[in-house]
């Protein structure tokens, strides 16, 4: 019957010798049965925990059992990972008469882990789906020219990582990679940074700024939210496609620069230029090579491989021990549509490993939005807007509570969360969602929370 | 002309693994008869690539081992060294089964160890 169960086993005398082992271990060790028989189990299994410091040397009949990672090498010469679990044997008089060892090869285990951390991805990019392959194959391709590019996709899809993905595959990795978002600075200051300005050039300047696109001189601008970037400066930044040179605020003089432009948004720049909104001819500028980063939803088979990949990160920063999902949570967490992708994703897997407490994440261990029906109104995409698309057919809508809703939506309620979870210590909140104290200050403004 | 054997050892038994064996016994003999020298020799660190060194600089013409990886065992090949692994038993009667012209890979000698 020994010979069915899929792991080897070994029942060793008193004195450690073999006395039976099953078809796995036959197959593991590379001895039959009948060769081991009566040799001390350290000369077949060869495991290096067990020629160090054997287990079974201080185990007795009331001794607890013990599981250890190890590995051992094999009649054909292979060193093999396995995890050895050993226990005392009894009889059924409950007399002590040896002990039982199992050993698991961990090769298909360490293959999986090898393949999810290097097969599936490029630079920090994670998916092994069809759309996602697609995006790894071209890249390299992209990084190799010069060319401007443009990369669009909703929000937490991993533009920015693309965008230094690119960058670091470049011939211009040794150079700077400069991050400006666009939507972040008012007109006035969002100039000044980025083409910088003469002493002297306003009130206020007190002395000469370089500007970004000077600091990323032989290395890539990266633009972020390319969308929120006033017409005036996108005439400016227009200038600078067709001639490369800066021209400071308050200065006559240009700087050449070698710089190659990265652009993203997540905002529709068609529309926006239909609108009057965004300046066509800057659209085509940008637009040389164009990368949209598929929504998560529309990633197949790749919400699962992230999971893991998350989970086994958070487990070892975190330093849990975290086996997986329970079936129920991993229908949950299947079923979402995941309006804020990978990011809210990532979100979703650090907040359950810091309240998990179990072995495995359990459905109570997710945040309430997923599990509890939501009572917010639904957004629709506005032309130039957050577009937040509903999730893909074929996906039991009546579970996708949180369908059609924004990334700002999902981020409030899961403050909300996380502040009754903590009975609204912010400090601790900030902790569990991996935020700095300011930055939670800073959203609950934002969302207009107060935590009492 | 000398030949010499080398044996990782682990007490008075063949050593389970090359790369985990902390003595070695070197045996200087005449190559044709039973007649051969004996000593031990303690590793400052068990290490596969410090032992194969060590065979090298000894000039140890035959290595009998049990456990040993492909990697070194290929490498002692190519060195020319004559290698018996997945031997089990006690040195001293694998020793003896080598000098009788006996000895062969896979050899386990469990009537030697009292089993």
């Amino acid at each position: 019957m020994i010979d069915e169960i899929p792991v080897g086993i070994a029942l060793l005398d008193k004195d450690r010798r073999i006395m039976l082992m099953n078809r796995v271990l036959e197959a593991l060790t590379g001895f039959s049965r009948k060769e081991a028989e009566g040799v001390p189990c350290y000369h077949i299994v060869r495991n290096r925990t067990c020629l160090k410091s054997c287990p079974a040397m201080g185990m007795g009949p009331g001794s607890e059992s013990e599981s250890f990672e190890s590995d051992i090498i094999n009649r054909d010469r292979l060193r093999i990972p396995v995890q050895v679990y050993l226990a005392p044997l009894k009889d059924a008089a409950d007399h002590w008469i040896g002990f039982l060892e199992t050993i698991e090869d961990l090769r298909p285990l360490r293959d999986l882990d090898a393949k999810i951390s290097h097969a599936y991805g490029f630079a920090h990019l994670v998916g092994r789906s069809p759309q996602m392959e697609k995006i790894f194959q071209i890249l390299p391709i992209i990084a190799q020219n010069d060319s401007s590019v443009l990369i669009t996709g909703e929000t937490g899809t991993g533009k920015d990582r693309v965008a230094e993905a690119i960058h670091q595959a470049s011939n211009r990795s040794k150079g700077p990679f400069v991050k400006v978002n666009c939507g972040a600075l008012p007109e006035t200051l969002l100039e000044s940074e980025l083409f910088g300005h003469q002493k002297g050039a306003f009130t206020g300047a007190v002395e000469n700024k370089p500007g970004r696109f000077r600091l990323a001189h032989h290395g890539t601008l990266y633009l972020t939210e390319i969308g929120d970037l006033p017409l005036p400066l996108q005439v400016k930044l227009l200038t600078f496609l067709d001639d490369r040179v800066v021209y400071p605020l308050g200065s006559t003089k240009g700087f050449q620069a070698d710089v190659r432009v990265i652009a993203a948004t997540h905002r529709n720049l068609e529309q926006m230029v239909r609108n009057g909104r965004f300046r066509e001819d800057l659209l085509f500028r940008l637009n040389v090579v164009r990368l949209h980063i598929p929504a998560l939803r529309d990633r197949d088979g790749d919400i699962r491989l992230l999971l893991d990949h998350f989970l086994n990160r958070l487990n070892s920063r975190f330093g849990k021990k975290i086996s997986g999902f329970s079936k129920k949570a991993l229908e949950i967490l299947k079923a979402y549509a995941y309006p804020g992708n990978v990011r809210e994703l990532q979100n979703i897997i650090e907040y359950a490993v810091n309240i998990c407490q179990e072995r495995e994440i359990l459905p109570q261990h997710l945040p309430a939005y997923l599990t509890e029906p939501s009572m917010d109104t639904p957004e629709t995409a506005s032309d130039g807007g957050a577009l937040v698309s509903p999730a893909v057919s074929g996906v039991d809508t009546s579970k996708l509570r949180s369908e059609g809703r924004t990334w700002a939506d999902v981020e409030r309620r899961m403050i909300m969360d996380v502040l009754v979870k903590t009975g609204g210590r912010r400090n601790k909140a900030a902790e569990i969602l991996g935020w700095g104290r300011s930055t939670l200050w800073r959203k609950m403004k934002q969302y207009g929370i107060t935590s009492g | 002309m000398a030949h010499k054997v080398l044996i990782p050892l682990y007490g008075d038994e063949v050593a389970p693994r090359f790369d985990l064996a902390a003595e070695v016994l070197i045996a200087v003999g005449d190559g044709s008869s039973q007649k051969h020298d004996e000593s031990i020799m303690v590793l400052s660190q068990p290490s596969s690539e410090k032992l194969c060194q060590l065979i090298l600089s000894e000039g140890v013409d035959t290595v009998i081992c049990n456990g040993i990886e492909e990697e070194h065992y290929q490498y002692l090949n190519w060195k020319r060294i004559r290698v018996f692994d997945s031997v089990i038993g006690p040195w001293k009667s694998v020793l003896e089964r080598f000098y009788q012209g006996d000895l062969k890979p896979g050899e386990i000698l469990k009537e030697d160890m009292g089993s």
